[in-house]
């Protein structure tokens, strides 16, 4: 049923020519996923889909369409060609899916290989009840790292293709904060937000740290957190903002992140054990995870929100 | 019937990856392009989830008196895809934003006119 709400938003999303209506629709397209991935177990993802796709995705999309051009021409090429094109492929894959397991079975492939050792052995090993925080920060805290140190690396190229006006534009801060002041003169968003951030920061130190017992961790609490400061500077303007973090703080904070968590490998190496080995750490193996999986989840938390605050004062710092 | 609904996941997932599929190829728009890369990564997040999920269990946060969980292992991989995918989206659209600075437009048709000499 849910599934079925996914393709029509998505068909409306093609239709579209509005792109102020595309990037609205695609945010309820997230948000509509979110709701399935709960109802599909995965309340972790939900989080994380709920709070990026619906929040941070948006905020970027409709920036750059300050920057760019809000509506698309008519298309000059015949849409045949391309239909046709999908319609083969799309045929294909779902001939291929006939021999695939079916949905909720529990004697598919993918629940026959590792899975069964998490659940079973993740207890005794790493003691932590939410196991999807025990398998990415512990036994699978290679492939997190790798992708901090993507997203690490995305942050840097935004800042190379963006960051390298600013020179020239600083001066244009101060008009344009004045024109973005209807926001600002409204005494009730004022009030409200001033009343509603302190609250969310608490909420996202709570999704930090609870991580490890129910749905939550580094990466949802990153995104929150930046989500906070989208608030503040939609409210308050991108100069006030600047003055609470500025972006340099925000350069050294990302690579920081990276660094936390590459150190944590590396001092389980120095105790003795493998690389991101947090047994070794303390002399109880799973207190040492504890405290591996604490600070790695620091590390990612706070690369995240930085690079995704970092977006948003490049986005919006740009003028026109 | 009992194909039919035992698959119906994966056709969404198939429908919702095609339409990304379209988007990027039919339309000349960049943002819009980049909506249709979207579209098309949510639906792969979509088909990692449901191969996940078992019949009759509950999310992998473990607890007394549970016994079935559905699998942690897709969950994991796609939490941290879609904060790489918001990463990688914003890297996309500081293209764009740096595009249309220098030749004034984000339709793909323009900017090969625009670049073919003469």
């Amino acid at each position: 049923m849910l599934l079925s709400f996914l393709a029509i938003t998505a068909i409306a999303v093609v239709r579209l020519r509005d792109l102020f209506g595309v990037v609205m629709l695609f945010s309820i397209f997230s948000l509509l996923s979110a709701a399935i991935f709960v109802t599909l177990d995965a309340v972790d993802v939900a989080f994380t889909e709920a709070a990026v796709g619906a929040g941070i995705s948006t905020v970027l999309m409709l920036a750059t369409l300050a920057l760019t051009a809000r509506t698309e021409p008519p298309p000059r090429h015949g849409t045949l060609l391309p239909l046709l094109v999908v319609c083969v492929t799309g045929g294909a894959l779902v001939y291929g899916t006939l021999d695939m397991p079916r949905f909720g079975d529990p004697q598919a492939p993918i629940h026959q290989h590792v899975a069964p050792r998490y659940l079973q052995d993740s207890p005794a090993e790493i003691g932590l009840p939410n196991v999807v925080t025990s398998v990415l920060a512990s036994y699978r805290g290679y492939d997190t790292l790798g992708e901090i140190t993507v997203i690490f690396t995305a942050g840097a190229g935004v800042l190379m293709l963006l960051g390298a006006g600013r020179r020239r534009t600083a001066h244009r801060d101060d008009d344009k904060d004045k024109r973005g002041s209807a926001m600002k003169h409204s005494l009730v968003l004022r009030v409200v937000a001033k009343i509603l951030i302190p609250f969310v920061l608490l909420f996202a130190l709570y999704v930090q740290f609870h991580g490890d017992f129910g749905p939550g961790g580094g990466f949802q609490a990153g995104v929150i957190f930046a989500a906070v400061f989208v608030l503040y500077t939609l409210i308050f303007g991108l100069k006030a903002a600047r003055a609470v973090v500025s972006p340099r703080v925000l350069h050294v904070l990302s690579a920081l992140g990276v660094l936390l968590f590459a150190g944590v490998g590396v001092a389980g190496l120095f105790a003795g054990g493998n690389f991101l080995d947090y047994s070794v750490l303390v002399r109880h193996p799973v207190a040492g995870q504890h405290l591996g999986i604490l600070l790695i989840e620091l590390g990612v938390g706070v690369t995240v929100a930085a690079v995704m605050i970092m977006f948003f004062y490049l986005f919006a710092g740009r003028t026109r | 019937m009992v194909t039919v609904l035992g698959l119906y996941n994966y056709w969404i997932a198939i429908f919702l990856m095609m339409t990304g599929f379209y988007v990027v190829i039919a339309h000349g728009n960049l943002v819009k392009k980049i909506v249709g890369l979207n579209i098309f990564q949510v639906s792969v997040f979509i088909l990692y989830i449901s191969m996940g999920k078992v019949q009759g269990g509950s999310a992998p946060i473990l607890a007394a008196g549970v016994t079935v969980y559905s699998n942690p292992l897709p969950h994991v991989l796609i939490l941290t895809a879609i904060v790489v995918g918001v990463a990688t989206t914003a890297l996309a659209l500081a293209l764009v934003v740096r595009i249309n600075e220098a030749y004034g437009t984000v339709e793909e048709d323009d900017i090969h006119s625009q670049d073919e000499p003469g």
